[in-house]
């Protein structure tokens, strides 16, 4: 096993993309309704799920983070339309391939999350961090090993 | 008449008529057993064009590099290979004669070694469905269909789906375009990882792969920038396997399975798996091929209200 998943208090670090005006602002309605839910997220703030290159959630695997989120509008609601239409097909595409060369499934993850959803974004939330504790430290691409027991 | 004959009977006639500018071919290599690329302009130098199982470029990556029309000798894949790249406008289809021909299949030159344990070819030639091979201590001759490429075993369109020109036969065959992934899928996670680092460990950054690749047609591509520099220009095995996850993912849709990377490549990298892979999940997800459709745009550059998203929370 890996010695960093000895480390008695291990916390998985997990990326999370999300979009302006939608995620961010239900990430925030969350926070100002003093929803709880787990502290492992870093949070990017990006204008689109679209703007999210797969480039993005590789560089955050060869950078040491455990799991990424991506999160956007829901079909339908994006800012610019359609940024999230196309999202949703690289995010299939990118998801299918980290999986075929053995990145567990639940690494990466991807919701829709508006701005009046602060329960659904503490709810994401929380299912990712049990996911990726379950599954222990990322093994796959890992090029900087982020301090386990410290900040980022 | 024989195939090859009406070829250069073809190619002179687009010449002549002034159809094409240059006609994109293939010419007897300098080595044993190899073709090279072949760039005509005069008619009377289509005597020079050959045809046959060692004809394995993809010449479609060749053909948006020139002014003016080209015309495209076409096996299947380069076809295929050839409209994608129109669909992405790579290349203008005024421009663009697709000279269609029935294609039998290219031999793989590390298959051909293997087979010899390392005896070195000083001649060989195609006889009918035979590769005859001379040199010191050596001749033989075995059936083409042990060597070849592992593309061509499953290929689905041997003559082009799409073209301008057809010469030739029509070949029909029962593809098995994912047979190679069956097997691999079934793996656990841990297993696939496994395989992937220790083929990619041996990668030695010489991007021959993306070289050869229609598909891979950026000016500037990923791997050369350094302002951002995504991943390291190094060797160690996660920028190696960054380097290959871009590259399959880049070319989602526009990949036909020529397999001319794999065959590029020194080092014998097994890099059909990524780009099957990917193949598998446009086809199901999408419903779509690469290289059947003038109209359809590559997967990427398109969506559907309908698309599925099981996998989003
Ligand atoms: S993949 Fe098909 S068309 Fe291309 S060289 Fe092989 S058999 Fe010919
Ligand atoms: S990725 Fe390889 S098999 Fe696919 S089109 Fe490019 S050279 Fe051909
Ligand atoms: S051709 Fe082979 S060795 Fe060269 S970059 Fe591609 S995979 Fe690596």
């Amino acid at each position: 096993m890996d010695s960093s998943h000895e480390i008695k208090d291990w916390q998985p670090k997990i990326l999370a993309f999300l979009c302006n005006w939608c995620s961010y602002a239900g990430a925030d309605l969350a926070g100002v309704s003093r929803t709880q839910y787990p502290p492992n997220i870093r949070v990017i703030r990006i204008p689109c799920s679209g703007r999210v290159d797969p480039m993005f959630i590789l560089k955050a695997l060869q950078q040491g983070f455990d799991g990424v989120l991506v999160s956007g509008c829901h079909p339908g609601d994006c800012h610019y339309i359609s940024g999230n239409y196309y999202a949703r097909r690289k995010f299939a595409l990118i998801k299918a391939l980290l999986e075929f060369i053995g990145v567990e499934e639940g690494r990466i993850q991807f919701s829709w999350v508006s701005a009046g959803e602060g329960e659904k974004f503490a709810e994401v939330v929380k299912k990712i961090t049990t996911d990726i504790k379950e599954l222990g430290p990322a093994k796959c691409l890992v090029k900087n090993r982020i301090n386990p027991s410290g900040g980022l | 008449m024989a195939l090859i004959d009406e070829i250069r009977q073809e190619a002179k006639r687009l010449l002549e008529e002034k159809r094409v500018d240059v006609i994109i071919g293939y010419r007897k290599g300098t080595l044993p057993l190899r073709s090279t690329p072949a760039f005509i302009r005069n008619s009377d130098e289509v005597e020079g064009l050959i045809f046959d199982p060692t004809c394995s470029n993809n010449l479609a990556s060749f053909a948006n590099r020139f002014e003016g029309k080209v015309g495209v000798i076409a096996k299947g894949c380069d076809a295929r290979s050839l409209i994608t790249l129109v669909v992405d406008r790579q290349i203008d289809k005024e421009n663009l004669v697709i000279i269609g021909i029935p294609c039998p299949g290219v031999i793989d030159h590390r298959k051909v070694r293997h087979r010899l344990r390392g005896r070195e070819v000083v001649d060989g030639l195609i006889l009918e469905d035979k590769v005859v091979v001379k040199g010191r201590d050596l001749k033989e001759d075995f059936p083409i269909s042990e060597v070849l490429s592992g593309s061509c075993q499953v290929c689905q369109y041997q003559t082009p789906p799409v073209y301008d020109l057809l010469i030739g036969y029509q070949i029909k065959k029962e593809g098995r375009p994912f047979e190679d992934l069956k097997e691999f899928k079934e793996k656990c996670p841990g297993e696939r990882r496994n395989f992937f680092e220790e083929e990619f460990f041996r990668c030695i950054r010489c991007y021959a792969c993306r070289q050869v690749c229609p598909a891979c047609f950026c000016e500037y591509c990923i791997v050369d920038r350094t302002k951002p520099l995504w991943f390291g220009k190094t060797t160690d095995l996660s920028d190696t396997l960054m380097f290959h996850l871009i590259r399959a993912y880049h070319t989602a849709g526009r990949c036909v399975d020529c397999g001319a990377c794999h065959r590029a490549c020194p080092m014998g990298i097994d890099l059909r798996l990524l780009n099957k892979r990917l193949e598998e999940e446009v086809a199901e997800r999408f419903g779509f091929q690469a290289g059947l459709d003038l109209e359809r745009p590559v997967p990427l550059s398109a969506y559907k209200d309908e698309d599925t998203q099981e996998f989003i929370m």
